[in-house]
């Protein structure tokens, strides 16, 4: 479809068909002019800006950047320089950019299900307990051995009733 | 104990044999752990770390881990014996180069080490010959339990033990296997073992570790995630599922050089063994690659006169600070290379 645009004569690069009460009407216009009547917005940034913004807007990245730890005072910028957190509470305090970079890190995985320390709450002891559980049941499933996972099913719902 | 007594052999987990021997040298697996309360390294003020330092100190030697224990002040050490201490796998280079308040507790054995202010405020390590992670497991947990008696670890409900470096977090447990695989350099297949490797989530490193190059026929193989499978899960893939696939490929390369070419194989193993009896003068990297190829002919028969457990040893002393060590005095980069060549000399009989 090679055609001039209906107001300047330049190429259209636009076509649009309108039916507005049966009455087909067909428009053809160059970018300029299609901006001009507020049909397209002219794409004047290049694809991969378009895309970046969006990455950056959605990783929240300008706010995880300010991010700043009131235990140890390190900011999330501070940690991205160093590599390694000023305290414990970092954890917390970076949650929300630091949560998505371990998950990519562990492979996908963000909780913990090995030991705990005897000292730690015994709720969290049984909270891992309960999680190991799960995926052994997991595992059982994958393996077909649904004797195995009747009783870890069993398990799990003893435990999370206690 | 002193330090001094670690020179004259190598440790038990290099000397010994252990299962699969012929092509893993040793197994390590380490823990990360941090104190609750108390900012990580890179945020604690001076006093913080001598303090720290000191408190780890009392409590790690307290803690009755092993009959004999030595504690080593990294600070206040010579250069030669933190260069000792990397060339046993007793510390990391990083440890080794820092300088601020810092120290290693080693058991008798040497089969346990215990860093101070490394990255994380302790990282226990635990070290065996050949494949051998099951025991080592169970050792460690064992002495990570008694420091937990009378430590306040840093556990996070989500992140299991909150470690410095994000990418520790979890179990803080680290496998490394030490591997011997020159039968797969020799025919070009390594680059495949280590697509293999990448594909399984693994690092592969060189000799000591982090920050070093995997060059010669020596690879430390380790897991690179540390959250959401237990210990054991951990433990038991790399011991069933991975090191095997390694070893088969090794075992399958060098059935493969045997049957195609043997004579080749008996020519470097043997020339290997002449040139270590006969030099007057040999540098590191020139002993180490003939010592890859001697073990190569030990371990498939070909060299009869001479031991797995001998060249175990050699790879360690005829390293620069254990030369010196053993000589007691310091030594130019030249002399080195003669004392390496006599006591390569002395210990495969050629005197």
């Amino acid at each position: 479809m090679k055609q001039e645009c209906d107001k300047c004569g330049k190429p259209a690069t636009v076509h649009l068909t309108e039916i507005v009460d049966g009455q087909k009407t067909e428009k053809h216009l160059c970018e300029d002019c299609a901006a001009e009547e507020g049909i397209t917005v002219k794409a004047s940034l290049p694809i991969s800006q378009l895309l970046e913004d969006f990455i950056l807007q959605s990783a929240g990245r300008d706010e995880s950047q300010e991010l700043a730890c009131e235990v140890c005072g390190l900011t999330y910028a501070e940690f991205r320089e160093r590599g390694v957190l000023g305290c414990p509470n970092d954890y917390d305090a970076f949650a929300p950019a630091l949560g998505p970079m371990i998950e990519r890190a562990q492979g996908g995985a963000s909780q913990h299900i090995g030991k705990v320390p005897r000292g730690a709450a015994s709720t969290q002891k049984k909270h891992n307990a309960i999680l190991r559980l799960r995926s052994e049941l997991h595992s059982a499933v994958a393996a077909e051995d649904y004797e195995r996972a009747a009783a870890l099913r069993d398990r799990i719902k003893e435990m999370e009733q206690s | 104990m002193k330090l001094a007594d670690l020179t004259r052999t190598a440790g038990e987990w290099l000397r010994g044999a252990g299962p699969m021997h012929d092509v893993v040298i040793s197994s390590r697996i380490r823990l990360a752990r941090n104190l609750a309360g108390m900012p990580f390294l890179t945020q604690c003020a001076p006093d913080q770390l001598r303090d720290l330092e000191q408190r780890l100190r009392e409590r790690v030697l307290a803690a009755g881990i092993a009959p004999e224990v030595l504690y080593v002040d990294i600070d206040a050490a010579s250069e030669l014996d933190r260069q000792l201490l990397v060339e046993r796998h007793l510390i990391s280079r990083q440890h080794a180069g820092a300088s601020h308040p810092r120290g290693v507790a080693v058991t008798g054995d040497e089969t346990t080490a215990i860093m101070v202010n490394e990255e994380d405020h302790l990282r226990i390590q635990v070290l065996r010959s050949g494949l051998d992670l099951a025991e080592a497991v169970e050792e460690i947990n064992r002495i990570d339990d008694r420091l937990e008696d009378c430590l306040d670890y840093a556990f996070h409900s989500r992140y299991g033990y909150i470690t410095a470096c994000p990418t520790n977090v979890g179990t803080g447990l680290r496998v490394s296997v030490m591997l011997h695989l020159p039968a797969l350099k020799m025919t070009g297949e390594i680059e495949k073992a280590f697509r293999a490797a990448s594909d399984m989530r693994l690092a592969i490193r060189g000799l000591y570790g982090e920050g070093t190059e995997a060059s010669g026929d020596f690879f430390q193989v380790s897991n690179q995630t540390t959250l959401g499978k237990t210990e054991e899960q951990i433990v038991s893939e790399f011991l069933h599922e991975l090191v095997p696939h390694f070893i088969e490929y090794e075992r399958q390369a060098r059935a493969s050089l045997l049957a195609r070419r043997s004579v080749a194989i008996d020519d470097k193993a043997q020339r290997s063994v002449a040139l270590l009896r006969a030099a007057r003068l040999i540098g590191s990297e020139e002993a180490m690659y003939l010592l890859s190829l001697l073990r190569l002919g030990v371990n498939l028969h070909r060299v009869d006169d001479v031991d797995t457990k001998t060249v175990n040893e050699l790879f360690l002393l005829a390293q620069p600070a254990h030369l010196q060590r053993l000589l007691n005095r310091e030594l130019s980069p030249q002399q080195r290379d003669e004392a390496r060549a006599a006591l390569l000399r002395q210990r495969l009989g050629a005197d």
